[in-house]
């Protein structure tokens, strides 16, 4: 029998070791596995590489993770927002690194991660900084840069509905790198805020199969990123 | 003429031009700030579809006090609207209509242009700024066509529109109109052609705040 349902968020990232990569879903707080993360937080794996979008906000979810020092290298396209502070001080003090990665290539690298595809080539980047010191190639006359695929150890990911079969539904922008990073990582670990009885998501719809997930953990009413950033909430 | 006594058009009426200029039909992406605010200007009879890039094509207006939702938001992080007919998806697919070539116009703001339609508009440059870029480098290769909405000159008065941009580029040779608050450029492979001055802004004045050579459409 195929039972992904795990019972505590803590269950879920027991197996996440030091030095591993994770995907973090999560555009801002749409999407953000705030449970999944803090889970990580009181876990404490060391020398994570992060692949987000952004950087976290205040001192909670993914910024609670960096301020604990358990993020050696963050890769992501927009490290700063109106309300990141962990990261920047961080980074200013030169104690994190960071890969910058235009958002599209960020995607296109994690889906090719999960596709079996090792690099592609794309004009995004092409003249600019982020172009330097990669492989340039012409095709039809026009500049070209290869941008390498990248997967994970794990990836932490946040969807409204699923099943012990780990097949998955989104909600609204929060769908994002959701299902892009549950095909790049060895080992997808998913909080739902509602598991059903298989059979009940109509398999016209699904949106993450579950043969990308490994393990889901049902949080019921996921905590608010922005309402703990208006609570003024560290964690831990 | 001195610049203290042009007032040109406001940041709605620039705005306003370019929402005029969409074409019924179009799939339009919207850069993060002023651009935002021409989706409040397209002309009733006509059917625009915003994209953005969080994985939302069909963005409505910002949601009434009390209808906002964390998880409807745009690539800006502020919380919209889904209209009838909207559609999500993931990144991967929403970076392929970028990349792809799917979108019709996207309308950015900018540091700086150069002459040839060279972009920089993600980074000043300073060693101890933290870099972020989003999908502004995306957007400037994959959508066919691309405006550019910003101030005419910087808030010292220095032309934006210059030969060669001295900040790190977005994209070479993207650029396909400039909108500023003194005129409407045309960006074409024999130069920069004028195609509107604002009220008040007479083509010398123009060209005293524009670092190259401007053509008469």
């Amino acid at each position: 029998m195929i039972n992904k349902i795990v019972k505590t968020t803590s269950d879920a990232v027991a197996e996440i070791f030091d030095g591993a990569t994770i995907m973090i879903g999560g555009f801002g707080e749409a999407g953000s596995p705030i449970e999944l993360i803090h889970a990580l937080v009181d876990h404490g794996a060391k020398n994570l590489t992060v692949v987000s979008n952004n950087t976290g906000n205040g001192h909670v979810g993914l910024a609670a993770l960096i301020e604990n020092k358990q993020v050696k290298k963050m890769i992501c396209s927009f490290p700063r927002t109106a309300q990141s502070v962990v990261f920047p001080e961080l980074y200013a003090k030169g104690e994190i690194e960071l890969e910058l990665v235009p958002q599209g290539t960020m995607a296109e690298r994690i889906r090719a991660g999960g596709t079996g595809i090792p690099a592609f080539f794309t004009p995004t980047s092409v003249n600019t900084p982020l172009a330097v010191g990669k492989e340039i190639r012409e095709f039809n006359g026009k500049p070209y840069v290869m941008e390498y695929a990248i997967r994970a150890d794990f990836s932490l990911v946040k969807c409204k509905i699923a099943d012990r079969f780990g097949n998955l539904l989104y909600n609204k922008t929060a769908r994002n790198f959701g299902p892009i990073m549950c095909m790049a990582a060895r080992s997808t670990i998913v909080q739902a805020s509602r598991v059903v009885e298989v059979g009940e998501i109509d398999p016209e719809i699904v949106v993450t199969p579950g043969i990308f997930v490994k393990k889901v953990v049902e949080i019921k009413n996921p905590i608010s990123e922005n309402q703990l950033l208006k609570d003024n909430r560290r964690y831990p | 003429m001195n610049s203290d006594q042009i007032k040109g058009w406001s940041r709605e009426q620039m705005a306003q031009k370019i929402a005029e200029d969409i074409p019924d039909g179009s799939y339009v992406n919207l850069g993060i700030g002023l651009p935002e605010l021409i989706a409040n200007y397209i002309p009733e009879d006509r059917e625009i579809i915003f994209h953005t890039e969080n994985g939302l094509l069909g963005v409505g207006p910002a949601p009434l006090p009390g209808f906002e939702d964390d998880e409807l938001i745009n690539a800006g992080k502020k919380t919209v609207t889904a209209i009838k007919g909207a559609c999500y998806f993931h990144h991967a697919d929403s970076f392929a209509m970028i990349r792809g070539g799917h979108i019709d116009i996207c309308i950015l703001g900018a540091f700086q242009i150069s002459e040839t339609g060279d972009l920089a508009n993600w980074s000043t440059g300073e060693p101890n700024a933290i870099p972020a870029v989003g999908g502004a480098m995306d957007l400037v290769q994959g959508v066919k066509t691309i405006f550019i909405i910003t101030q005419h000159t910087t808030k010292n008065g220095e032309p934006k529109i210059v030969k060669e941009c001295t900040y790190p580029l977005t994209g070479k040779g993207v650029v396909n109109r400039i909108y500023t608050d003194f005129a409407v450029i045309n960006v074409t492979p024999e130069g920069l052609f004028v195609r509107e001055l604002a009220p008040g802004v007479d083509f010398e004045f123009l060209q005293k705040n524009t670092a190259v050579p401007l053509h008469k459409f």
